[in-house]
């Protein structure tokens, strides 16, 4: 597939014995874009995001992510992202300094540039004085700046962030999607999934998965001018629960 | 009438880290109370306190007329928890799980079944499945049956929405709102603000500190800044320029709107407005609003960290 989609997606499909987690989903994610991928808890959006990081084979259909293919290619593709979810991101018994080079080092980066790496992300996130501290002892909002510096830390031309601000207070969460806005500004393709509606509208487009189906792909202001309501969180309950 | 929980000058540490910190409230009988704060604000310290599996360095606890430390093994028989971390036997089915919780509490599902009846009969079809082969949701509505199975005077749900989706959500809120209908009191955790609006009252708690104790509308009112929502056509360049206005004092994203307080005291919208439209901003809509509980607790938080 020779474009300028950093995903695209044609009747991807995964079942597992007679259930059809992902149902033939279509769709192409443009460089740079905020991806927002919402859907209910069981509408497939963790098994079509196992696909696309290359994680599971899909039962058919086609998709490629940075321009490698999801059955051929998935060593490719998992160099080729970064991943960062709430639940999963950074070591909290090793050091700053430590989680940096560990990650440099996972994903493949030379001794030099791990070195250089490790000096200038330091350096942007104002952390050298803190270094040797172990990530458990930093506050949420450093430890979140840090996870996300780390999972583009080797230039992945996508991110995949699933759930990034779980359990995240008001405050660090607002500088969170800041961090966000400026990695797409610089280029950086986000692909997002968020159970607070009110960050649906900071993406560039939204995807509603319900059923193993996208039910509604489009920006925020036109999925809200489609379904005639005035917030995000009113379009995911007409499209989740139709008969409400 | 007794509280059903009464807490006085709580404490608690975990070496160096302030868990939780001068911890004082009650919550009423019947009552549905929240504690709303962030990840480590301290919540599930204070449930595992209250539910008698961990005893604070000091400070007084009651649940009920028993004292947490002195009267532990009544608290344990008269309350249900349920833990943020799913706690039920992975390798039992769905109906095993209950049946062993029933008996452990000495009683049968038979006994109590009227109690759990509207949750656990979208959990009957999957009776023979293994609690651990079910879905986010089920093994949530599981968790509360079993909570529930001895017919406990009060309930502790530890962040029991925690990563399910908003429509989830409400219908997990309408369950615990029934349980209120038949008299039990309920304290309940969550990391999301716009549930505060399903409790009685509302405890706003962030690095072990309570920040206020009120109701919804209690909290909201205090709130005693001029608030503004801010729209423009281009959403993406408004967060910038607005926090360059000179008299900016807090500017907060809000979805497709930007939350902002004046550092003046007699602010007029029209000299924001003229700046934006010279910083090449077109349809710039500013509409004076009430604050919400996204927008109290940001402000508690910011006078906290003074």
């Amino acid at each position: 597939m020779s474009n300028n989609f950093v995903i695209s997606a044609e009747n991807l499909t995964k079942r597992f014995g007679t259930f059809t987690a992902v149902d033939s989903i279509s769709f192409n994610v443009n460089k740079g874009e905020i991806f927002g991928f919402l859907g209910a808890n069981g509408a497939g959006k963790t098994t079509a995001m196992r696909m696309l990081c290359g994680l599971s084979i899909p039962t058919s259909g086609k998709a490629s992510v940075a321009g490698f293919d999801v059955y051929k290619q998935t060593e490719n593709i998992k160099k080729n992202i970064g991943y960062m979810s709430q639940k999963f991101s950074l070591y909290e018994d090793l050091t700053v300094f430590e989680n940096i080079r560990f990650y440099g080092g996972i994903y493949g980066l030379n001794a030099d540039m791990i070195n250089e790496k490790t000096e200038s992300l330091l350096e942007l996130l104002k952390m050298k004085e803190a270094k040797k501290k172990l990530i458990k002892s930093l506050p949420l909002g450093w430890k979140q700046k840090l996870a996300f510096s780390v999972a583009i830390l080797h230039e992945p031309k996508i991110v995949f962030l699933d759930e990034p601000t779980g359990g995240v207070d008001p405050v660090t969460r607002r500088q969170f999607w800041e961090m966000i806005y400026n990695a797409s500004a610089a280029g950086v393709t986000v692909f997002v999934t968020t159970h607070y509606m009110d960050e649906a509208e900071y993406c560039t487009r939204v995807s509603m998965m319900v059923d193993g189906r996208i039910a509604s792909l489009d920006t925020p202001h036109n999925l809200k001018n489609i379904y005639g309501v005035s917030t995000m969180h009113d379009v995911f309950v007409k499209l989740a629960r139709p008969g409400q | 009438m007794m509280p059903a929980v009464t807490v006085m000058d709580l404490s608690k540490s975990f070496g160096s880290v302030e868990a939780l910190k001068d911890i004082n409230f009650e919550v009423r009988e019947g009552e549905l109370f929240g504690f709303i704060g962030p990840d480590g604000a301290g919540k599930t310290t204070l449930f595992r306190i209250l539910t008698t599996l961990l005893k604070p360095d000091k400070g007084v606890a009651k649940v009920g007329e028993y004292d947490i430390i002195r009267d532990y093994k009544k608290i344990r028989s008269s309350v249900g928890y349920m833990p943020g971390k799913f706690s039920l036997y992975q390798d039992l089915t769905v109906e095993e799980n209950l049946k062993f919780f029933a008996t452990v509490f000495g009683t049968t599902i038979e006994k109590n079944y009227d109690l759990i009846k509207d949750i656990y009969v979208l959990l009957e079809p999957f009776k023979k499945r293994k609690a651990g082969k079910l879905s986010g949701g089920m093994k949530q509505k599981l968790a509360l049956s079993c909570a529930l199975i001895h017919r406990p005077d009060i309930l502790f749900l530890d962040e029991p929405t925690t990563g399910v989706d908003p429509v989830s959500r409400n219908e997990f809120w309408d369950m615990l709102a029934k349980l209120i209908n038949v008299g039990i009191t309920i304290l309940v955790s969550t990391p999301y603000m716009d549930e505060a609006s399903r409790c009685d009252r509302i405890a706003l708690i962030q690095k072990g500190r309570l920040l206020d104790i009120d109701t919804l509308q209690g909290i909201t009112a205090k709130y005693d800044k001029s608030l503004f929502a801010v729209k423009s056509g281009n959403t993406g360049k408004l967060m910038n320029d607005m926090k360059n206005f000179k008299y900016s004092e807090t500017v907060f994203s809000f979805g497709d709107s930007v939350h902002y307080t004046d550092k003046r005291e007699n602010f007029e919208p029209s000299g924001l407005e003229k700046y934006l439209l010279e910083n090449g901003h077109t349809d710039v809509v500013i509409n004076k609003i009430t604050a919400g509980i996204e927008d109290c607790f940001m402000s508690l938080m910011g006078s906290e960290n003074e």
